[in-house]
């Protein structure tokens, strides 16, 4: 065999993997089997107590920010019509406290996080900030009939590192996608979101040298009627040992 | 003919991001919805919200008058690598590989205006020795834990970690995490520093891929920097503008502006979770919005920059 078919076949071999990568990322429970639920499958393990440090726009998620004040988020004109109208007051009267508490912006609250598996198939988040409710919906899931929620439907599938050389690495992450949303706000002064917003999450895990454990949401909401291009962020939420600092408290409009 | 196709084909192979998890090459243009002032016009001066210093980081930020940059030592300096997730501009990221192996040695991130090439290591080469000289850039070693690139940097210079002069001394290591899901790149950065944080600081940052190749990359990677005495005041020689202990005259500005209590604008590590909004209970936020309040580029007039007048 000479040198030059010996470097094709080389080549060929080395190219191998990428056929297998074309496939890696494949999402969803299946690829360990077909009866394989979402908890056992699991390729990270998000249960438990987290906590939002607020070290990113504390000026405008650990106070209520000043009316108009629109920093970071691309809105429309008509958006910026909405806010300008914000009246807390009249959101509590129409007990509509909680309407920066939709999953577009719950994350953000500083908050702490309750995650556990509500059944095999459907990961649960609570807050403690608002005593919301989260559920992220694996497999062949659909919706039930019904009016939009502060939460929406969720949608959720584990990615899976793509293979390199035929192994496919530990970890992965979660993937959310949220609709049927009840409209609301993106921060506590009123940014509007509409009804038609669609939410996408990412969630990822890592630790650090000193062995805290993190959690990384990076979330995209797109609205075409208040946002000229998706609002785009990172949050992060370390982890807690336990429920002691867990304090439910109502949603609040101020 | 099969010379040609054989190299050929290495090319393209070599083209691949080697065995890295996923490929950081290409042009990621800026897409964080967050912290809009502090990378644009800047943050207000004494405003440490969201940061846990310590008490000695603390007294040290506030002892910074920026005319120090005025100074011709102080102009031709660089940000660290934490600026990568302070900073306002896109990345390009190139690799070098190993022309036998096709193995990635290392991941290179072009620099801005104000801030140097980032160099990863990806040959598992060791850190220098603790007592090395600092430099702007540091020393980066990365590795892959999963899906995620994960590096390392030591042996910065002091430097800041907000552009208020908020500081991190010379011991700090600074962890980045790199995730990459679709067209969207985050970092996660995290700065530990023993000097002037209570506790270690994260901060993430989002980037898209710009297939265009329009991002602002910050001026490009070397910008000529011709150092001249700016001195605040002429008659005086041998001045170092600073700020004596309890007599920075910035130090309630946050509060006149947004009400806010003094023991949040001087940050901490308490003041960075849920509990410390206990603190702030009655809270009464400012009527309206007067500066930088993120509605520019919609064609009504609206409080666009710190001047105080809508434009």
């Amino acid at each position: 065999m000479s040198a030059h078919v010996l470097l094709v076949v080389a080549a060929i071999g080395l190219a191998c993997p990428t056929f297998a990568e074309a496939q890696g990322r494949a999402a969803g429970p299946g690829r360990g089997g077909a009866a394989q639920t979402a908890r056992a499958s699991a390729p990270i393990e998000l249960t438990g107590y987290w906590v939002a440090v607020v070290t990113q726009d504390w000026r405008w998620r650990m106070i209520t920010p000043p009316k108009g004040d629109y920093a970071s988020i691309p809105i429309t004109l008509e958006a910026k019509k909405v806010g300008d109208a914000w009246d807390p007051a009249r959101d509590e009267a129409a007990r509509e406290q909680c309407k920066a508490y939709g999953a577009p912006a719950l994350m953000a609250v500083p908050t702490r996080l309750r995650i556990s598996w509500a059944d095999d198939n459907t990961l649960r988040v609570e807050t403690d900030a608002g005593t919301q409710t989260r559920d992220f919906h694996f497999g062949d899931w659909k919706p039930a009939a019904g009016p939009p929620t502060w939460q929406g439907a969720s949608t959720a599938a584990w990615e899976r590192p793509r293979q390199a050389r035929g192994v496919t690495p530990a970890g992965g992450s979660l993937k959310v996608v949220t609709n049927r949303l009840r409209s609301g706000y993106l921060r506590k002064n009123g940014v509007p979101y509409s009804a038609d917003a669609v939410l996408t999450e990412h969630w990822d895990l890592s630790t650090d040298p000193r062995g805290d454990r993190w959690i990384t949401i990076t979330s995209s909401v797109e609205d075409a009627k208040y946002l000229r291009e998706p609002w785009v962020t990172a949050l992060n939420f370390k982890r807690e040992p336990d429920g002691a600092k867990w304090d439910p408290t109502p949603c609040s409009a101020r | 003919m099969k010379r040609v196709a054989a190299l050929a084909l290495m090319a393209v192979l070599v083209s691949r991001p080697g065995f890295a998890q996923f490929d950081l090459t290409g042009k990621w243009a800026s897409r964080s919805g967050q912290d809009a002032q502090e990378r644009g016009p800047g943050p207000d001066a004494v405003d440490y919200t969201g940061l846990p210093l310590s008490d000695e980081g603390r007294e040290r930020a506030l002892s910074l008058d920026y005319s120090l940059l005025s100074l011709p030592e102080g102009q031709c300096g660089y940000h660290t690598q934490f600026y990568i997730v302070l900073g306002p501009f896109g990345l390009h990221v190139w690799n070098e590989f190993d022309p036998v192996s096709a193995r990635v040695v290392a991941w290179k991130i072009g620099g801005w205006v104000d801030r140097d090439v980032t160099t990863i290591w990806m040959d598992g080469r060791p850190h220098p020795s603790p007592n090395a000289p600092r430099t702007y850039s540091g020393f980066t070693t990365g590795r892959w834990e999963g899906d995620t690139l994960v590096t390392t940097t030591t042996h910065m210079k002091a430097d800041m970690i907000r552009r208020n002069g908020a500081p991190v001394s010379d011991q700090a290591v600074l962890t980045m995490y790199f995730f990459r899901h679709g067209d969207l790149l985050t970092i996660r950065a995290v700065i530990d520093d023993p000097v002037y944080l209570a506790e270690p600081l994260v901060r993430s940052r989002v980037w898209a891929l710009d297939r265009d190749g329009k991002l602002n990359l910050g001026n490009g990677v070397v910008s000529p920097c011709e150092p001249i005495a700016e001195l605040p005041r002429a008659d005086v020689t041998g001045l170092v503008p600073h700020h004596l202990p309890g007599q920075n005259p910035f130090v309630n500005e946050m509060t006149e502006k947004y009400n806010l209590p003094r023991e949040a604008v001087l940050g901490g590590p308490e003041t960075l979770y849920p509990e410390f909004r206990k603190k702030l209970k009655g809270y009464v936020p400012p009527a309206v919005c007067k500066r930088y309040c993120g509605c520019e580029g919609l064609g009504v007039p609206c409080f666009q920059d710190g001047s105080g007048v809508a434009r």
